[in-house]
């Protein structure tokens, strides 16, 4: 996805029915979260557990990496060390090649994502099968997830009828959601007895007993891994947690903030590979530990990656997903891609309200406002900012730091806006777009207030 | 320095100075697990729920409801009348299964999932294969909520363990909410005494 967030927002924004139902069913979700969150009573001492858990761990990932490292070998899983997406790539393939395997089926990981496995795996002639409903959808229509645990919200179910009768050959015009589910299914099913390695994420991996969890609704997870000669399990370095028994307070906050289901219908606990199978899992850096290095950024690795905070965030609601240009989309993934390309994603911390309704949503406490805030210093500082915010900037301090020049300043432009309105509001004023500008006062503040006796 | 060693150098480099872990005692209160709740979140989450008395009320339930099974399987030696028990079959071999027997060793008041683990199912995908699962769990293994069920599976040493919450299920499609996604496409859960 190329283009800036304000430019691939408004291809989005053109279809204006769709970006109303795009709003009000992600507020649906972010309610849905409220009521599942408020059964709890103990739901803030639970947040402030998990972000405390988190941060421990970001504090000593060193040792637990080593400590999961030697609990999952013994346990007979192979694991393998990739510094950026490239080598991850490259390591799948060899395991994959190694077995002449052509052809896997994957679920739902972020981390493939970020790292474009799916792109570099078909360069080399490996098929890949996304097998999250949603994933696979965004897979035939040749898109990008545009959210994180709700990858084709952005389409509408003609579409995906649309799509389901090209490929899988259903009836012309049926999009009713429970026969197109039944038509993946089937055709999935054949995908999952014939494969012979599947790809699945992460969602945590304990140190302690060097197993990985795995969460998903619809099963595709474990019908690939349990039917699979060879798993392959991806993630990044930031998922470990200590112990089994903190897993406790994660599953209790996971889902009820992705979707507010109290629990996800499976959490899958892969400690050992069945027999004769392999089992292999691959630890991503890719900019994390650069992340973890600097103080105002670091605790954007607590991230669990619920999703609540797209759900919440008004600009993520009306611009929709693939404005981010980045596998992580929303709030999250705005303070997560200047990380990894400052210059490309210099756009991303300025589509934001910075109203902190994603930090006050966010199950591990990740202070999100703050740090998007926090980079637009950094982007501006380092030179990244578009020349339109620089200049503006630079006039905007001039202004407001001279008394005299903001005085004539306002009044040129009360006298402006009463006696050629047209040359304030017209197409050329961005903040005129869906707007109507305010009437202008006859007098300032200050005017007032001289002739004003009290 | 290979990849491994360069990630762990870096990583020592960026980590703050060492934080302690919270105590997480607290939210294991010990409660004996509502059953009356627990099947109210079932029923919510698209589970079916049967309290019996006895395996025999079982068996006729099961045989009444889905007559039309053709293949049912089982970890348990207690419906081999009426399944047949896996143990260690090619996984490919079940996938004409209609119905899966299992019983299982946890379940939990607060999102009514139950745990069951390798030790209990030696061909791990018999619960995902299915068309319709049958779970059972005895009334006194319900806790009431995940801490304690930590606390009950402890140090277990299983390959391969899974908490289970109603049948598999997605709303990727416009958010309709569409029952048998990949996995079985309705969970009964009988409730022995």
């Amino acid at each position: 996805m190329s283009g800036k967030h304000a430019d691939l927002s408004e291809i989005f924004n053109s279809d204006e029915e769709r970006v109303d139902w795009h709003d009000k069913t992600l507020w649906f979700i972010r309610e849905k979260r409220d009521k599942a969150a408020w059964q709890i009573s103990e739901w803030e001492e639970l947040r402030e557990a998990a972000s405390q858990i988190k941060n421990s761990v970001l504090s000593n990932l060193h040792n637990y990496l080593v400590q999961f490292e030697e609990n999952a070998t013994a346990n007979g899983i192979k694991v393998h060390w990739a510094k950026d997406a490239k080598e991850h790539n490259v390591i799948v393939q060899k395991i994959l090649e190694k077995e002449g395997i052509l052809q896997i089926v994957k679920s739902k990981s972020m981390l493939t994502e970020e790292c474009d496995l799916n792109t570099h795996l078909d360069k080399v002639g490996i098929e890949v099968i996304d097998t999250d409903l949603g994933e696979r959808i965004v897979q035939l229509a040749n898109e990008a997830p545009s959210h994180i645990v709700l990858p084709c919200i952005h389409k509408k179910k003609e579409e995906i009828g649309e799509l389901f009768h090209t490929h899988l050959g259903t009836p012309k015009g049926n999009s009713d959601p429970i026969f197109l589910t039944a038509a993946a299914r089937e055709d999935l099913r054949e995908k999952f007895i014939t494969r012979k390695a599947a790809i699945t994420g992460v969602n945590f991996a304990v140190a302690e007993t060097g197993e990985f969890i795995v969460c998903t609704n619809e099963g595709n997870a474990d019908m690939g891994a349990h039917l699979a000669d060879v798993h392959i399990a991806c993630m990044g370095i930031e998922k470990i947690i200590p112990e089994r028994a903190h897993l406790g307070v994660f599953l209790r906050l996971l889902a009820r903030s992705a979707t507010g289901q109290p629990i996800t219908t499976y959490s899958s606990h892969f400690c050992k590979p069945k027999n004769n199978q392999q089992m292999h899992i691959v630890l991503v850096d890719n900019g994390r530990s650069n992340q973890l290095a600097k103080p105002d950024f670091r605790n954007s690795l607590k991230c669990i990656r619920c999703g609540a905070c797209m759900n919440t965030c008004p600009v993520y609601r009306r611009s929709g997903g693939h404005s981010y240009h980045y596998a992580i989309t929303g709030p999250i993934g705005a303070i997560l891609a200047p990380n990894l390309d400052m210059k490309k994603n210099a756009d991303l911390p300025f589509a934001s309200t910075l109203c902190g309704s994603c930090s006050n949503v966010c199950p591990v406490k990740i202070d999100i406002h703050d740090q998007l805030y926090k980079w637009r210093q950094v982007i501006t500082k380092d030179g990244y900012a578009t020349k339109a915010k620089s200049v503006s900037m630079t006039i905007m301090n001039m202004v407001l730091s001279n008394p005299q020049i903001f005085k004539i300043a306002g009044n040129t432009g009360r006298w402006f806006m009463r006696n050629i309105p047209w040359l304030v509001s017209n197409k050329l004023n961005p903040w005129y777009k869906q707007r109507e500008m305010p009437k202008p006062p006859k007098e300032s503040f200050s005017e007032w207030y001289k002739k004003t006796t009290i | 320095m290979n990849s491994r060693e360069s990630i762990l150098k870096a990583v020592k480099n960026a980590q703050p100075q060492q934080l302690p872990l919270p105590d997480i005692a607290k939210f294991n209160k010990q409660e004996k697990g509502d059953t009356a709740r627990f099947i109210e979140v079932l029923q919510k989450i698209g589970g079916d729920v049967f309290k019996v008395n006895d395996i025999f009320e079982i068996k006729q339930i099961l045989l009444n409801s889905f007559s039309n099974a053709e293949r049912i399987i089982t970890n348990s030696p207690l419906f081999v009348d009426i399944a047949e028990i896996v143990v260690n079959q090619d996984a490919h071999s079940l996938q004409n299964t209609d119905i899966t027997i299992l019983v299982a060793q946890l379940g939990v008041e607060e999102n009514s999932s139950v745990w069951v683990t390798d030790k209990n199912i030696e061909v791990r995908v018999v619960p995902f294969i299915c068309q319709q699962l049958v779970l059972i769990i005895s009334a006194t293994k319900i806790v009431q909520n995940m801490h304690q069920a930590y606390e009950i599976i402890g140090k277990d040493d299983y390959g391969f363990g899974v908490f289970i919450a109603g049948p598999s299920k997605t709303a990727d499609i416009e958010q309709s909410l569409v029952l048998g996604a990949h996995g079985p496409k309705s969970m009964t859960l009988f409730l022995l005494p």
